[in-house]
């Protein structure tokens, strides 16, 4: 049985007024658990009202979702459960922190759960490490932090929750490489160590090439893609009209191809393509 | 959930009333609105009523849009009407009973004049968007210049204010979100309880509108605004021949009231 089971979802904003606007159109979808899925999208493909569907923030205009072959949406209750079970990171979640310390932040989450206070300290200690947070911050202000670490002390509080299924949208954007690197090395991380689903959310074809193994590629509120990457990024064209772009290992790989040079099967990461490049390397060697 | 709030909203389209400089619109708004309080007969109030719903068929806003605009105000109308009708004195309809005829009267006046009172003031903000209001408004206050008050100063605010309204609509949203799938509760629990779970939600909020006055006094002052002493407009408000139509029709529309009241 899928863990997600999306089943003709529509969404339309505003029904009834000229700000009518259908953002989702009907779409079905299933992840098992454990995946790192990735979804891009242009601006207003409909990818963030997507993922809001996944937790029960928003209620389906029409059709379902099912988490382990229940409704989501079935009562209250099962709607309150899901955001513990799906935990959602929003985008520029740094503007979320409110609790005078760092340690209270995270705690957040798990004391909606009602947990005990051993249980929340153990869970706060946790996340805290996956995301390299510190104990030594856990009594400063999350005003004081750097903007990188603020969005860590940010995931930290979902990830706190132990939900089964992590949802990011855009985690690494406005960060700096280095800390987009770091964000997404926590992430991977977390993902090996409890086994969670994660769906990963981007514009950005680089960030979710890196990670991904499947992609889900949005475009006016339609699924387009939904494959492996190397079978999506074989779509240039495609992509190109929908207002994306492959990733820019491929397009190196791809002018090196053009080149001559003898570069092998789908590129579309900065290791595979060194690899790749080193090896049509020792080959000319070899010549 | 909160962007479903109306707050004298702006429905962009575009009808005559819509095309109207907000100059003419905001004049006549006053002119209607001294028509419909010297109003003191059933003629007055008729007329003002057929005014109303001419203007409105002009501008096609539906009347269910009104109505809702209406609700929040239901409890006022309600109070008034109550103590109209009790407080009036007359000749009761039945010996020994506190309602008069005269209260029965007064009641269904006054709440014809609070619902048209309503009723056009909404169509000027349904039909004029925020920002031609501002403009309109800080050309007609400009005389006020001369006894220093700073005309150019209360409108930048006003305009920056309602500028800034539907973007912290959209961030409270957004937070409101985030705290919930962090299990936020904002529906359940007494009053202090409530009060207490929109903690998390104003603590960002405050900080980010604090933020967002910062970066955009720093974002004005690059692009080296310094008031309002010799700035020009990209999109200079111009009155057109149907503004002057529309004004001379609003000067006869009062003197006909003003006739009729001295008249009756």
């Amino acid at each position: 049985m899928p863990e997600i089971k999306v089943e003709g979802l529509s969404h339309v904003y505003s029904p009834g007024t000229p700000f009518e606007k259908v953002a989702i159109d009907g779409i079905d979808l299933e992840t098992e658990h454990g995946e790192l899925v990735g979804i891009i999208g242009h601006t207003g493909s409909g990818k963030s009202t997507f993922i809001q569907h996944l937790n029960a923030l928003l209620q389906p205009s029409s059709g379902r979702i099912l988490y382990n072959g229940e409704d989501i949406n079935a009562t209250k209750a099962s709607r309150r459960n899901i955001k513990y079970k799906i935990g959602l990171v929003f985008q520029y979640p740094e503007y979320q922190l409110f609790e005078e310390t760092v340690f209270a932040d995270i705690a957040f989450g798990p004391k909606n759960m009602k947990l005990g206070e051993e249980e929340i300290r153990e869970r706060v200690y946790e996340a805290a490490s996956f995301v390299g947070i510190d104990r030594d911050y856990f009594d400063k202000s999350p005003l004081e932090l750097s903007g990188g670490q603020k969005r860590r002390v940010a995931i930290a509080g979902v990830i706190a929750m132990r939900p089964d299924v992590l949802v990011l949208d855009e985690p690494t954007a406005g960060l700096d490489p280095e800390g987009c690197r770091q964000i997404l090395s926590n992430i991977c991380e977390y993902r090996k160590e409890t086994g969670s689903t994660v769906f990963l959310v981007s514009h950005s074809m680089d960030t979710v090439a890196e990670i991904a193994e499947r992609i889900i590629v949005f475009n006016n509120g339609n699924i387009s893609f939904n494959a492996k990457p190397e079978e999506v990024f074989a779509h240039a064209k495609e992509l190109e009209d929908m207002g994306l772009s492959v990733p820019a290992p491929t397009l190196i790989a791809e002018s090196l191809k053009a080149k001559g040079l003898p570069i092998d099967g789908p590129v579309y990461t900065h290791e595979k393509l060194l690899n790749e490049i080193l090896k049509a390397k020792g080959a000319n060697k070899d010549a | 959930m909160l962007k479903d709030i109306t707050l004298g909203q702006y429905f962009p389209s575009n009808t005559v009333v819509h095309r109207l400089d907000p100059r003419t619109k905001i004049v006549l708004c006053i002119v209607y609105i001294i028509c419909l309080f010297q109003a003191n007969t059933w003629l007055a109030y008729g007329l003002v009523l057929a005014l109303t719903l001419s203007v409105m068929a002009l501008s096609k806003i539906k009347p269910s849009a009104i109505l809702k605009g209406l609700k929040p105000l239901i409890i006022i109308i309600a109070l008034t009407c109550l103590l109209n009708l009790f407080y009036t004195k007359g000749t009761p309809i039945r010996e020994g009973w506190p309602i008069t005829y005269e209260g029965i009267e007064r009641a269904v006046q006054m709440i014809l004049r609070i619902v048209l009172l309503i009723a056009g003031t909404f169509i000027l903000t349904y039909t004029t968007s925020p920002i031609e209001l501002t403009d309109g408004l800080e050309l007609l206050l400009n005389p006020l210049k001369r006894l220093k008050f700073p005309v150019h100063e209360v409108s930048m605010m006003m305009s920056l204010a309602l500028r800034f309204i539907p973007t912290l609509i959209e961030e409270t949203d957004k937070i409101m979100s985030a705290q919930k799938a962090r299990g936020a509760d904002f529906e359940s629990g007494n009053l202090i309880q409530r009060a207490k779970a929109l903690l998390p939600v104003l603590v960002p909020l405050f900080v980010s509108a604090f933020r967002r006055a910062d970066e955009l006094a720093v974002a004005m002052e690059s692009r080296c605004y310094h008031g309002g002493e010799g700035r020009t407009r990209m999109n200079p408000l111009k009155m057109k021949k149907a503004d002057a139509f529309a004004l001379i029709l609003g000067a006869l529309v009062l003197a006909g009231f003003i006739i009729l009241r001295i008249l009756l």
